[in-house]
């Protein structure tokens, strides 16, 4: 059973058409890769998946729960949007870490916010805090970020603002995490830091969809890789086919300028 | 000299008397006006187009004219309006006998309420438009990474946003305190009895003591030491909030 199915999905701004009848599913413990150039919708596409864009067509699936069919035309209310958003954790590529809490603070946020709605928090607020604190703890350590806990983001370099910002999408145990271009906003030492750490989480199987453009970093990682091109989903499949025997002309041709460049 | 010493501890009771009086009008506007200007603040920036447009309205009346002119209009306004109504109107119809019932009270205590009212209203428009400034200042993704976190709208304007905008709030904010704590003598021109009329007392004449102006100009040591007081906490609480950038 697949974990994810986007089907049919059509996004336009204005009169723009951004994506354009997107299909695509992927199984538990994948890592998907997004390739293609700037301004072929890949961001847009994760954007969707996390209702921060509304697609003008698309059923999404979670596994086989219908989380959006947009043909049904009655928005979803705020409070079902929130709960369906929940399967999903996004990474960003500015971070957008919150400047006025430290590192801790920024992990445990959501979790201590989503515990203060359920039936038992006002008698056992000392309990669940602690427990939300030692998951939080647990997920800076595995990010290799055990002595920066107690930093606000303006203390911390690049590097170590993603790899929190990983930490405070996994605190609430998405079913898929999503990263939009999560090195983009770095230079290339502090690139290798975040990508190790993306990296581990695929080798623990951890289910992602990655919009990248560090190609051989999606080779190397992902189970499956798409190449979108002028909002369509232009080849997809394994890595040793799409880079290796890519079957589209503006596939290779897009490979190639890559390979150019490096 | 030896008038001066005689004269001094008259006035300076009667200016601290006065003075009271500005402070509170003080407190009471920023009490009121610090969060009406939130309350309108929110009110222009969210999606109900006709609110947005009655508040930009608003602030386009109450900050295109003087303030002077408000207190005016509003401390005289309702007496002048209840007695345009006679008695036998009012007797006839319910609503023209709560118009005619709407006056400020005598005194000092009418006084203070309207020009309470008046710098209230005025400063929740001046800070409605800062507090919009800073809510548009923060940038769209720290709202983004709350909605994708699961918070509500409430949540991440209580628990990211807010915090963020009273930081780059802060120093216009503190630019209008120190404003408002001059903008206070407006209210002589409805003899509110506020520090400076207190000190023009002695000038007509008052327990005493006529034709002495010195009065009227000490009074400005009361607004330089109030605003300097008021320069270091704002000052500090600026730094208290440096701890983030």
């Amino acid at each position: 059973m697949p974990i994810l199915e986007v089907e049919h999905l059509r996004k336009s701004f204005g009169q723009t058409l951004v994506l354009d009848d997107i299909s695509f599913s992927m199984e538990a413990g994948d890592t998907l890769s997004i390739i293609g150039s700037s301004g072929s919708g890949k961001t847009t596409l994760l954007r969707c998946l996390n209702f921060l864009e509304r697609p003008d067509e698309a059923i999404i699936r979670v596994r086989d729960e219908v989380l959006l069919d947009a043909s049904h035309a009655d928005r979803l209310s705020a409070q079902e949007t929130r709960k369906k958003r929940l399967h999903f954790g996004l990474v960003f590529q500015s971070f957008n870490l919150f400047p006025q809490y430290t590192a801790l603070q920024n992990v445990m946020l959501a979790e201590e916010l989503l515990a203060r709605e359920t039936p038992g928090w006002k008698t056992h607020k000392a309990e669940i805090t602690a427990r939300i604190r030692a998951h939080a703890e647990d997920l800076l350590r595995e990010m290799g970020l055990a002595n920066r806990m107690n930093n606000y983001p303006h203390q911390l370099s690049g590097g170590q603002c993603q790899r929190v910002a990983i930490a405070r999408a996994l605190a609430l145990s998405p079913d898929i995490l999503c990263f939009d271009e999560p090195t983009s906003a770095l230079d290339p030492e502090l690139t290798g830091e975040v990508l190790r750490v993306i990296r581990g989480l695929a080798e623990r199987n951890t289910t992602m969809v990655i919009v990248t453009h560090e190609m051989a970093f999606a080779r190397d990682v992902s189970s499956h890789v798409i190449f979108m091109d002028d909002g369509r989903i232009c080849e997809q499949g394994s890595p040793a086919e799409v880079f290796g025997n890519p079957q589209q002309e503006r596939t290779r041709q897009f490979l190639s300028r890559y390979r150019d460049e490096n | 000299m030896e008038q001066f010493l005689q004269q001094f501890p008259v006035v300076f009771n009667s200016l601290n008397v006065g003075f009271l009086q500005t402070m509170k009008l003080f407190f009471v506007t920023l009490l009121g006006a610090l969060p009406l200007g939130l309350l309108l603040a929110l009110g222009e920036v969210s999606r109900a187009r006709v609110l947005r447009g009655a508040i930009k309205v608003l602030v386009w009346i109450i900050r295109g004219s003087p303030l002077m002119i408000q207190l005016l209009i509003i401390y005289y306004g309702p007496g002048l309006l209840a007695g345009s109504i006679s008695a036998e109107a009012a007797e006839s119809n319910w609503f023209l006998a709560f118009l005619r019932s709407c006056k400020w009270s005598g005194g000092e205590d009418g006084r203070f309420t309207a020009a309470a009212v008046a710098f209230i209203i005025n400063y929740a428009c001046y800070f409605c438009e800062i507090y919009r400034g800073g809510i548009q200042g923060i940038p769209v993704g720290q709202e983004e990474a709350g909605l994708v976190l699961g918070m509500t709208g409430w949540q991440i304007f209580f628990k990211v946003k807010l915090l963020q905008m009273i930081k780059a709030i802060l120093p216009p904010i503190s630019n209008e305190i120190i404003t408002l704590v001059k903008d206070t003598s407006l209210a002589r021109i409805i003899s509110l009895q506020e520090v400076i009329w207190a000190g023009q007392a002695f000038l007509k004449g008052s327990q005493g003591i006529s034709g002495a102006i010195w009065p009227l100009f000490f009074t400005g040591v009361y607004y330089l030491v109030a605003n300097g007081l008021l320069t270091v906490g704002l000052a500090k609480l600026e730094k208290k909030l440096s701890y983030f950038r």
